[in-house]
């Protein structure tokens, strides 16, 4: 299992939490998420068998969240 | 697409609107003027578009694709104004609630900014300049004035007042000289430091403060993941509802309308932003309160049960009344001083202190010293035999108790107090009483605590009856329980649970943190700097001070009001919108100024928690 977590830039909106949690949920071994709305970070739990740790990161700034850094 | 910052689109939007709005009104161009409002609302609608594709990639839908849908569909019905006034107020809303919520955290922001940036320190008899990441444990850090101090450590050289607010929330400076520890983050204020660094970068206690804000800050609150749950349901009956209305009644306008007001985002909001702004002001004052659920709990606290050594206590025995019979009372002090020089006993310690504030000498050691266990001891001194110790001690030597120090005696101890007899080898000497003093702030919190709506204050110690007692009066506790087994404190508190409501556990952390851990809700006092009690407790009062409870229950009522405001606010709202809606009241434009109105509201509600201070807070 392995850990990230993404800051993003401030988050404002409600309707984001759901919307990045929905997105990234739906990666394929992705087992959880957390997206902390005051802090602005996604935390995502993985499994090995993703592919391509950097999708995760491409998925939110896909629907339009700039990702600041990621650890 | 050209890029527009968010602010500068709102006033291209604004300003086309207002344009197209004289040019209709004044000069009567209705043609013109709906050209500028069509273009006002793909200027506006645009980022709001592109956001709603972007989630529908991934199979999402969210608000901004409702909203994205009813403009279109404004617009090919011909509601030219209200597609404009729609995207604008969604735009204009969101560009005000970022701005507002950035208020709500700025708490947590301002602590993050506390955080030290340089560390000097002297490596091979050079100073050199690091990031405090890169200083290793075990280096010598110089600390000069006006500069943060970059980490955990004891004091090696130096003297200095250091401003220790950005842990304890406490901005009375203190000195600190060699031996002392000091802390990352807080602010050397005059003097100068070198400093042994004992904890270096994550491990310090700033940083971890900082990571527990951090993560406390989005731990929900239980009405929160109600709210979720309701608002998961509610955006796909509205949308339901809509389908449903179009089909049947074919009214096109009120289809629309309803997917504006779909996203209950006030109801959604409403509890997050309450708590981050009652964490925020916590930590601001030495208050770490792990998350929204703990918030809501200690906002409702029945009943706080307080441990007795180290929490209502200083935690260290002192000197409470000396009784001189033959000689001066300094004298008596002086001599019992000398005889206890290197004992190791609490008691011993405690009279050595007070001799030594008393007469400001150090003592010579005794001839010959003696220690009895379970009596006390013996020592030779000046020609003398003095005897320090217990009724039996006198007993087994033989010194008569009469019957006024037998009386007096018993009056001392039924106080709590630990009587210590002195005497030569023919006579007692003098008494002296020894207690573990009770902190000057107990009362007043007992009394506050009270006053937020506490049922019941108690005390759970290990101690004996007649101390407990004695300082249940004192106070003036509820009630007591004594002479208990860690086993038996978590019992009573589940008792006492029963019978009244949520039950708050408070100790120093050390000693009591299985208590602290099973209760219902632990506090620990003077937790800065103990790994054990900030891990263990639920909030934690970093300074020493207890007063802070007080501080913290009255922040979480507030918290719990602020909270409750916010959801029956937000719930009357989207009941009135809905209802405003199904009679026709509202319409696009309208639904979504009430939308975006009530979201700023809560937030601005959310905002003035920042400014909770104590009633009656002493300063």
């Amino acid at each position: 299992m392995l850990l990230k977590t993404y800051q993003l830039e401030t988050l404002t909106c409600p309707g984001c939490v759901m919307k990045i949690e929905g997105a990234v949920k739906k990666i394929k071994g992705v087992t959880d998420v957390q997206v902390l709305f005051n802090a602005s970070k996604v935390k995502v739990t993985f499994d090995e068998s993703i592919e391509n740790s950097n999708e995760i990161g491409e998925t939110i700034s896909k629907l339009g969240f700039e990702v600041l850094g990621e650890k | 697409m050209l890029r527009i910052s968010k602010s500068q689109r709102v006033w291209i939007t604004g300003l086309l609107i207002v344009a197209s709005f004289v040019l209709k009104k004044v000069i009567l161009a209705p043609g013109i003027s709906d050209i500028l409002m069509i273009a006002a609302a793909f200027v506006a609608g645009y980022p709001i578009a592109l956001n709603a594709i972007r989630a529908l990639r991934y199979k999402i839908v969210g608000i901004d694709a409702l909203v994205t849908l009813a403009v279109i569909g404004a617009l090919l019905i011909g509601e030219y104004w209200e597609a404009a006034a729609v995207t604008f107020l969604f735009m204009f809303g969101n560009y005000l609630e970022s701005k507002t919520l950035e208020k709500t955290r700025s708490a947590i922001k301002a602590l993050l900014e506390l955080a030290p940036d340089i560390a000097r320190v002297e490596r091979n008899g050079e100073e050199i300049q690091l990031t405090p990441d890169e200083v290793i444990q075990g280096d010598i850090v110089i600390v000069k004035p006006g500069e943060k101090i970059p980490v955990d450590g004891t004091v090696r050289e130096g003297n200095a007042y250091v401003n220790q607010a950005a842990i304890t929330g406490e901005s009375m400076p203190l000195n600190k000289e060699k031996g002392d520890g000091v802390f990352s983050g807080t602010v050397l204020e005059s003097g100068y430091l070198k400093i042994q660094a004992d904890k270096v970068g994550e491990d310090t206690t700033f940083s971890r403060i900082l990571q527990m804000v951090e993560e406390a800050q989005d731990k929900k609150a239980k009405t929160q993941k109600f709210l979720e749950v309701f608002s998961r349901y509610y955006t796909p009956a509205i949308i339901a509802l809509a389908a449903a209305v179009l089909i049947i009644t074919r009214d096109v306008r009120l289809s629309l309308t309803l997917l504006v007001i779909a996203c209950p985002g006030a109801l959604v909001i409403s509890t997050p932003v309450s708590i981050v702004a009652g964490i925020g002001n916590g930590a601001r004052h030495g208050v770490l309160i792990k998350g929204g659920e703990i918030i809501e709990k200690l906002g409702t606290a029945k009943v706080v049960a307080f441990d007795k050594t180290g929490t209502l206590t200083e935690g260290r025995p002192a000197v409470t009344n000396v009784k001189a019979l033959e000689i001066s009372e300094d004298e008596l002090l002086r001599l019992t001083a000398r005889a206890e020089m290197y004992s190791e006993h609490p008691l011993a310690r405690a009279i050595l202190l007070e001799a030594n504030s008393r007469l400001g000498e150090s003592f010579t050691a005794p001839e010959e010293a003696e220690i009895i266990t379970g009596q006390g001891l013996k020592a030779k001194l000046e020609d003398k035999t003095i005897l320090v110790g217990n009724r039996k001690l006198m007993r087994e030597n033989g010194i008569p108790l009469s019957k006024d120090i037998e009386e007096y005696l018993k009056s001392e101890e039924s106080e709590g107090q630990t009587a210590v007899i002195v005497s030569d080898l023919e006579k007692v000497l003098g008494i002296i009483s020894i207690a573990d003093i009770i902190r000057k702030d107990a009362e007043k919190l007992v009394k506050s605590l009270k006053a937020l709506g506490v049922k019941k204050v108690i005390m759970l110690t290990g101690d004996n009856k007649r101390a407990a007692a004695a300082i249940a009066k004192k106070v003036g506790l509820d009630d007591y329980y004594a002479e208990l087994l860690p086993e038996d404190k978590v019992a009573i508190l589940k008792e006492v649970q029963n019978r009244y409501g949520t039950a708050v556990m408070v100790g120093d952390g050390v000693n009591d943190a299985p208590a602290l851990a099973s209760a219902d809700l632990g506090i620990a006092v003077g937790g800065a700097g103990t790994d054990v009690a900030m891990e263990t407790a639920d909030v934690v009062l970093m300074s020493n001070e207890i007063k802070k409870l007080s501080y913290a229950m009255g922040l979480s009522r507030a918290t719990v009001i602020n909270m409750k405001q916010n959801i029956y606010f937000a719930i009357i709202v989207v009941g009135l919108l809905l209802a405003g809606v199904m009679a026709k009241f509202v319409f696009l434009s309208s639904g979504m100024l009430i939308h975006e109105l009530s979201v700023l509201a809560v937030i601005v509600n959310a905002v003035r928690l920042l400014g909770y201070k104590e009633k009656n807070a002493e300063t």
